[in-house]
C-alpha cells in the first residue's frame, strides 16, 4: 500500500510541460554557438545572477507545491488504501506546522496575543474582556512579555548563523570543484557574475535559516481572519503568481507566434484575416472579456458540481481558464511585433534565395523565418511575465481572478482591503503580498532586462 | 574668400599631425587610424583612399570631433587655420564645426530629418553660423540651394525631404555644409549612395563651389576613378596607416608602394578580358594590435628579407612620399596572374532563356478600400534573349528595374505580362511543383553577402539547402562531400561547414553564396550586382571566380550591375535599361565603345575614369530619373536628352536594328 496517492492536476500537467519544454530548449541552445552567445552576455551581467537565485528560489517554491498528493487514511475492508479527499502538496507537508497552527482570527507579526479583545473565562471564576494568548504565537514562552524580545533576539542570531554556516559550506564546496581559491574568488572582476549570485545566495539562505528558526514558533506574517497563518499563505500564492505569469504565455505562445508570422510571411488575404481578428480582439476591452468568460466558467461549475472530484480541482481549473482567457487577451501585441518583423525579414535575400531553390513556404518558415524572430518571442514573453502576476492581482481584487479558495496576493488583497479601515489597522496582509509580489516583480523586470539588452542585435552593434 | 578670416602666413589650412584614434576597449584597442600625417592647402582637394576599415572615415571623424562613443583621439594635433581643434572645449567645437569645417556624409536619406523642410535645416545651419544672416535667413537658404544648383530653389526649400530625390538631398546636405562658408570641406564618401549620373553632377559641383569659394577639399572614397576626377593630390591609407602621398599625376603615372600599385592592377577594364584578375593574396590584418614590422609584408609580392627589420620608413617628403623599405625601382611585382581561356561561344542558335515583352507592375494602392489608383511600371514592355555559355550584362541605373527583372525572370516575382522562356519552357505559366523541379536550373547571386544568408544556420546547411530542397545529391554523406567540394572550387576551407556566416569577410561570404548557387548545378545564374558590396581587391577575386566556373562549367550569366568597368571585362553582350525597358542591347564591344543611344552615351561618359589624362569629350546629364509610376510621354528619354527632338515627345520610338546583334530604341536611328 502506497502512503500516498499522486495527483496530477490539469495545471500541474501543464507546468510539467513548461518543465520540458524549458529543459529541452537550454540543451538545444547548449548545441548552437548562435544561442549560447547571448545567454552567456546575460550570465556575464551582476543584476542578472543576482535576480536570477531570487528567481529560482520562488520557482523552487512553486515546484513544490505543484507536486501534488493525497494521504492515506487508512484502509478500507478489503485492505485497499482509502485517500483522503483533500488534495496536498510537498509544499503542504514541509511546511505542516504553519498551516496546522491556525489561531482564532487576526494576530500581529511576532504577536503572542489576539488581536480582538474577548471575553475570558478566569481559573477562578468569573470574566475579564482582554486579549487572550494566541494557541501557538509565542506559545512556549512563560511570561510572553518579559521573555519575548531575548527569545526573538536568540532565534535570530541562530536564524542567521545557521543560513550563513549553510552559506559558507556550500561555497567551499562550489569552489573546491571548480578549483579556486578563497582569494582569487573575491578579487577577480571575472567571475564577478557568480560573486552577486553568491551574495544572492546568502540573502536567501539567512531567509531560510530565519524561517526554520522563526516560523514554527511565531506568526511571522501574522494572521489573517479565521486565523490562518499569513506566511503560509505568501508562500501558497507564489505558485499561482508563477502559473498565471508562465502557462498563460504557454497557452498564447502558439497562436501568437504561428498567426504573427503566418500573416507576415503570405500577406494576402491571410494577412487580412489575421489582421482583422486581432485588431477586433484587442479592441474589445480585456477586463470585459475576462469577466464575461468567467462569469461563464463559474455558472458551468455550479451547474456540474459533481464533475469534479474535490475543492482544489475545481479551483485549479478555474485558474487554468483564467490563463487561457489572459493568454487570449494577450497574444495580439506578440502577433503584431512578430508580423512586422517578418514583414521585415521575407523581404531579406536569404529567404528569396531558398524561394529560388524551391524551398517549400512550410520549411521556409520554419528554417529561415522562426529562427530568426525567436528573440522577439523571449524578449517579449520574459517582459510579459512580471504584467500577468500584476494582471492576476488586480483581477482578484475585482473578483473576476482565481477562486477565492485559492491562495493568491490577489486575493489576499482582495480580503485585507477592507480591514483597512479598521481601526487599529491590519496591515500585515496587505503588506506581505505587497512584498512577495514586489520581490518576485523586481527581479524578473531586472532578469528581463538584461536578456533584453543581451538578444536584442541593435544593442549589441553599439557596444 | 572672407577677408575677417586670420592670415596664417601660408597656405596651410589644415594639418594633421601623427593622429591616432583607437576604438573599443582600452585593455586591447582598434587602432583605427595608427599615426597619420595629413597636410591641406587652401583651395586643393585631397583625396584619401583606400578599402572598407583602412582608418579613412575614422580621420574625419576625428578631425571634426565626431568620433562615436567607444572611440578616442589618443595622440596627435589637428591645428585648423593655426587652431588646435582636439583641444578646443565642446561650445568653441560647436562654433568650428559647420562653421569653418563642414561635412557631408555618405547616406543624404539618413543625414536629414524627414519632418522638417529642407529649408528649415539649412536655415538652421546659416542661424548658427552666419550671424549676418541669422536673423532673416531665408534669402540666404535660397541663394544656398541656388548655389548648389537646385532648380527652383524658392519652392524648394519648403520641401520635405521625401519629396526630393537623392541627388538633391546630397545637394541640400552640401548646402547646409557651406551656410558656414567653411575654409575646409570634409565630404565622406559623398557620391557612393548615389548614380553614375547624379555622381557625376554632383562632383561637378563640388568643383564648381571649390572654384568658387576657393575652399580646400579632403575627400575620402574608395572609388579610383573619382580620385582620378577629383584630386589635386592623393593619400593611400591601408589598415590604419597612410602609405602613399603623391600628386595625382604623379600616383597614376607611377604608384610606389606595392599596395598601390597592386590596387590599380586589381582593376577590371576591357584589355584583361581574356585574363584573370591580379588580386592581393590573404587579408587585412586586424588592427587591434602592435605592428612591429609592416603591416603589407604577408601580402606583399615583393617582400624581402629588408622587410622583416621594423616598421618601413617613410620615404619622401610629409606631402610626397611613400611608406616603404624599399626603393622604387626595387619594387618587382610579378605578373602573376593566370590567363583564363574560353572559347568563343557563338550567339547563334536557339537562346537559353528569353523574354518577351515582360512587364511587372506593382499597383499603387490608396484610400480606406486599397483600391488600385496606378501602376509603378518597374519593367514594362522588355525583350531580352540570354544564349548558353554567355554572359549578358544588364546595365542601368538605380530604380530602372533591373533587378526586377532579375527576379521576375526566376518567377520569384510573378510577372504582369509577357512570357519568359527557358529552354523550351515557358515559365509564367508554370505553377508548383513543375516550378519547382524546374528552380534548379536557374539560380541567383545577391549583392549584399551578409544578408543573403540565413546568421542561424551553419556554412555547411546554407549550402546544401538548395540541394535539400530539391532531393538531389544522394543521401546526407553524399551531400556532405558534395558541399566540401563545392567549398574547395570557390576556394574556402573545409572547416567552413561548421562555422556560421558572421565569421566571414564579406568577399568569403560571397564565395558561399555562390557555392549554395552552384550546388544545385545550374545552368543560368543572375548575378544582382555581386560585387558592389566588395572592395577593389575583395571583387578581382569574386569576379575570377565568377569567369572560371563559367569557363569550367559553361555557365549563363545574366549580370546585373552599374559598374561599367565590370562589364568591359566581364561581358559579352550588353543590354542598357532606362526606366523598364531596354534602350539599346548588343555586343559588348559595340556598346562601350560606340554606343547608339545618348542615355548609353551620358551613363559612359558620367562613369569616372581612374585615370586623370582621359578626361573625355562630357556629357553630363541633367535631372534625375522620372518616376516609373508616371514615365513622360514619348520617349522615356526626352526630358533629359541633349538631342531631343520634337517627334521624341510624341511617340515611343520603335526598337531598330542597327545590324544583326545591334539593336537600338531611338528616333535618331530610325532612317
Amino acid at each position: 500500500m502506497m502512503p500516498f496517492q499522486p495527483v496530477v492536476l490539469a495545471t500541474d500537467a501543464l507546468i510539467y510541460l513548461l518543465v520540458l519544454l524549458a529543459g529541452s530548449l537550454a540543451w538545444y541552445t547548449r548545441r548552437h554557438a548562435h544561442l549560447r552567445a547571448p545567454w552567456r552576455r546575460v550570465a556575464r551581467s551582476r543584476t542578472a545572477m543576482g535576480s536570477l537565485v531570487v528567481i529560482a528560489l520562488y520557482v523552487l517554491i512553486g515546484l513544490l507545491d505543484t507536486l501534488h498528493y493525497r494521504p492515506a487514511s487508512g484502509e478500507d475492508g478489503n485492505g485497499q488504501a482509502r485517500y483522503a479527499s483533500e488534495v496536498m502538496s510537498v509544499l503542504d507537508l514541509i511546511a505542516t506546522p504553519l498551516r496546522e497552527h491556525s489561531e482564532k482570527t487576526y494576530s500581529a507579526p511576532f504577536a503572542t496575543h489576539l488581536y480582538a479583545r474577548e471575553t475570558i473565562e478566569l481559573p477562578g471564576g468569573g470574566q475579564v474582556r482582554d486579549f487572550p494568548r494566541l494557541k501557538w504565537g509565542g506559545a512556549h514562552l512563560a511570561d510572553p512579555d518579559a521573555d519575548r524580545g531575548a527569545d526573538l533576539l536568540i532565534r535570530v542570531l541562530g536564524g542567521v548563523v545557521l543560513g550563513g554556516t549553510a552559506w559558507l559550506l556550500s561555497l567551499a564546496v562550489a569552489l573546491r570543484r571548480r578549483g579556486h581559491r578563497w582569494r582569487r574568488w573575491w578579487r577577480d572582476p571575472a567571475i564577478g557574475p557568480l560573486r552577486s549570485a553568491a551574495w544572492a545566495g546568502l540573502a536567501v539562505l539567512v531567509l531560510l535559516g530565519l524561517t526554520l528558526t522563526l516560523a514554527g514558533a511565531y506568526h511571522v506574517l501574522g494572521t489573517d481572519k479565521v486565523g490562518e497563518d499569513v506566511f503560509y499563505q505568501s508562500l501558497k500564492s507564489i505558485r499561482t503568481g508563477l502559473v498565471i505569469g508562465t502557462l498563460t504565455t504557454l497557452v498564447m505562445l502558439p497562436a501568437a507566434i504561428l498567426l504573427g508570422i503566418m500573416a507576415g510571411y503570405f500577406r494576402g488575404w491571410v494577412d487580412d484575416v489575421i489582421q482583422y481578428l486581432y485588431t477586433t480582439l484587442s479592441s474589445v476591452p480585456g477586463v470585459l472579456l475576462i469577466a464575461a468568460a468567467v462569469l461563464i466558467m463559474q455558472i458551468y461549475m455550479s451547474n456540474h458540481q459533481d464533475e469534479f472530484n474535490s475543492l482544489t480541482e475545481r479551483a485549479d481549473l478555474r485558474l487554468l481558464f483564467l490563463c487561457v482567457i489572459l493568454g487570449v487577451t494577450s497574444w495580439t501585441s506578440l502577433c503584431r511585433l512578430l508580423r512586422g518583423e517578418t514583414l521585415k525579414l521575407r523581404q531579406l535575400e536569404y529567404v528569396q534565395a531558398a524561394q529560388a531553390f524551391g524551398v517549400g513556404h512550410f520549411t521556409t518558415l520554419m528554417r529561415h523565418i522562426l529562427p530568426n524572430v525567436m528573440h522577439i518571442v523571449l524578449i517579449v514573453v520574459v517582459l510579459d511575465f512580471s504584467g500577468l502576476v500584476l494582471a492576476e492581482a488586480v483581477l482578484s481584487y475585482i473578483n473576476i481572478g482565481v477562486d477565492p479558495n485559492t491562495n493568491s496576493w490577489g486575493n489576499m488583497i482582495n480580503s485585507a482591503r477592507l480591514e483597512l479601515a479598521r481601526e487599529p489597522v491590519v496591515w500585515w496582509s496587505l503588506l506581505a503580498a505587497f512584498v512577495f509580489m514586489f520581490v518576485l516583480v523586481l527581479a524578473a523586470n531586472l532578469f528581463a532586462d538584461v536578456v533584453r539588452d543581451a538578444f536584442d542585435p541593435r544593442l549589441r552593434e553599439r557596444t | 574668400m572672407n577677408q575677417t578670416r586670420p592670415q596664417t602666413g601660408h597656405d596651410l589650412v589644415l594639418d594633421v599631425r601623427d593622429l591616432c584614434t583607437h576604438l573599443g576597449s582600452r585593455n586591447r584597442p582598434v587602432r583605427a587610424v595608427d599615426g597619420v600625417d595629413l597636410r591641406l592647402h587652401h583651395g586643393e582637394t585631397f583625396v584619401l583612399v583606400g578599402e572598407s576599415g583602412c582608418g579613412k572615415s575614422m580621420i574625419a571623424l576625428s578631425t571634426m570631433r565626431l568620433l562615436p562613443p567607444s572611440g578616442r583621439v589618443v595622440d596627435g594635433e589637428v591645428v585648423l587655420n593655426g587652431r588646435s581643434l582636439l583641444d578646443l572645449p565642446e561650445v568653441e567645437m560647436r562654433r568650428e564645426r559647420g562653421g569653418r569645417i563642414g561635412m557631408i556624409f555618405q547616406e543624404p536619406m539618413t543625414s536629414l530629418n524627414p519632418v522638417m523642410t529642407a529649408g528649415r535645416q539649412v536655415a538652421e545651419a546659416v542661424r548658427l553660423h552666419d550671424p549676418q544672416h541669422a536673423a532673416d535667413p531665408r534669402a540666404r537658404v535660397v541663394e544656398l540651394f541656388r548655389q548648389v544648383g537646385i532648380p527652383d530653389p524658392a519652392r524648394r526649400v519648403d520641401e520635405y525631404p521625401h519629396q526630393l530625390s537623392g541627388g538633391m538631398k546630397q545637394r541640400v546636405m552640401i548646402a547646409m555644409a557651406l551656410a558656414g562658408r567653411p575654409d575646409v570641406l570634409i565630404a565622406d564618401e559623398p557620391t557612393t549612395a548615389l548614380d553614375v549620373t547624379i555622381q557625376a553632377q554632383v562632383l561637378q559641383l563640388l568643383r564648381d563651389l571649390q572654384r568658387e569659394t576657393g575652399m580646400a577639399i579632403l575627400l575620402i572614397t574608395h572609388d579610383l576613378g573619382v580620385v582620378a576626377e577629383m584630386a589635386d593630390r592623393v593619400g593611400v591609407m591601408y589598415a590604419g596607416q597612410m602609405v602613399e602621398v603623391g600628386a595625382v599625376d604623379d600616383f597614376f603615372r607611377q604608384p610606389r608602394h606595392p599596395y598601390s600599385r597592386k590596387l590599380f592592377r586589381s582593376l577590371p577594364d576591357a584589355s584583361k578580358r581574356n585574363q584573370g584578375l591580379d588580386i592581393i593574396k590573404g587579408m587585412v590584418p586586424p588592427l587591434d594590435r602592435e605592428f612591429t614590422l609592416c603591416r603589407f609584408r604577408d601580402r606583399c609580392e615583393a617582400a624581402r628579407e629588408l622587410c622583416g627589420g621594423g616598421p618601413p620608413p617613410w620615404q619622401g617628403e610629409t606631402e610626397d612620399g611613400y611608406r616603404c623599405h624599399l626603393g622604387v625601382d626595387d619594387i618587382h611585382l610579378e605578373q602573376a596572374v593566370l590567363p583564363v581561356t574560353r572559347d568563343p561561344v557563338e550567339n547563334g542558335g536557339r537562346p537559353l532563356m528569353q523574354a518577351t515583352g515582360l512587364k511587372v507592375h506593382f499597383p499603387i494602392r490608396k484610400g480606406v478600400l486599397r483600391r488600385t489608383v496606378g501602376h509603378v511600371k518597374a519593367v514594362d514592355g522588355l525583350d531580352m534573349a540570354l544564349h548558353a555559355g554567355r554572359t549578358l550584362a544588364l546595365v542601368g541605373e538605380s530604380g530602372c528595374g533591373k533587378t526586377t527583372v532579375g527576379k521576375a525572370l526566376l518567377q520569384l516575382l510573378r510577372p504582369t505580362g509577357g512570357s519568359v522562356d527557358f529552354d523550351g519552357t515557358e515559365l509564367t505559366q508554370l505553377k508548383g511543383e513543375p516550378l519547382r523541379r524546374l528552380r534548379r536550373s536557374f539560380q541567383i547571386i545577391f549583392q549584399d553577402p551578409a544578408s543573403s544568408m540565413n546568421p542561424r544556420m551553419l556554412v555547411g546547411d546554407i549550402v546544401a539547402e538548395g540541394m535539400r530542397a530539391q532531393g538531389i545529391g544522394g543521401d546526407r554523406n553524399a551531400q556532405r562531400a558534395r558541399v566540401a567540394e563545392l567549398l574547395g572550387q570557390v576556394g574556402l576551407p573545409a572547416d567552413a561547414v561548421q562555422r556560421y556566416p558572421h565569421e566571414f569577410s564579406g568577399g568569403q561570404r560571397q564565395r558561399i553564396a555562390i557555392a549554395r548557387a552552384l550546388a544545385v548545378d545550374p545552368r543560368l545564374i543572375v548575378c544582382d550586382e555581386p560585387t558592389s558590396a566588395l572592395d577593389v581587391s575583395v571583387q578581382a577575386q569574386v569576379l575570377n571566380l565568377l569567369k572560371e566556373l563559367q569557363a569550367a562549367l559553361d555557365l549563363s550569366y545574366l549580370f546585373i550591375t552599374h559598374n561599367i568597368a565590370v562589364v568591359a571585362y566581364l561581358a559579352d553582350e550588353v543590354a542598357v535599361m532606362y526606366l523598364g525597358r531596354i534602350v539599346e542591347q548588343g555586343p559588348v564591344g559595340r556598346i562601350l565603345n560606340a554606343p547608339a543611344h545618348p542615355y548609353t552615351e551620358a551613363l559612359l561618359a558620367s562613369v569616372p575614369v581612374p585615370d586623370p589624362a582621359r578626361h573625355r569629350e562630357v556629357l553630363r546629364l541633367e535631372g534625375d530619373m522620372p518616376s516609373p509610376a508616371n514615365p513622360p510621354a514619348g520617349c522615356h528619354f526626352h526630358e533629359r536628352c541633349p538631342k531631343a527632338e520634337p517627334r521624341c515627345r510624341e511617340a515611343y520610338p520603335p526598337t531598330v536594328a542597327l545590324d544583326e546583334t545591334h539593336r537600338v530604341a531611338c528616333w535618331l536611328h530610325q532612317e
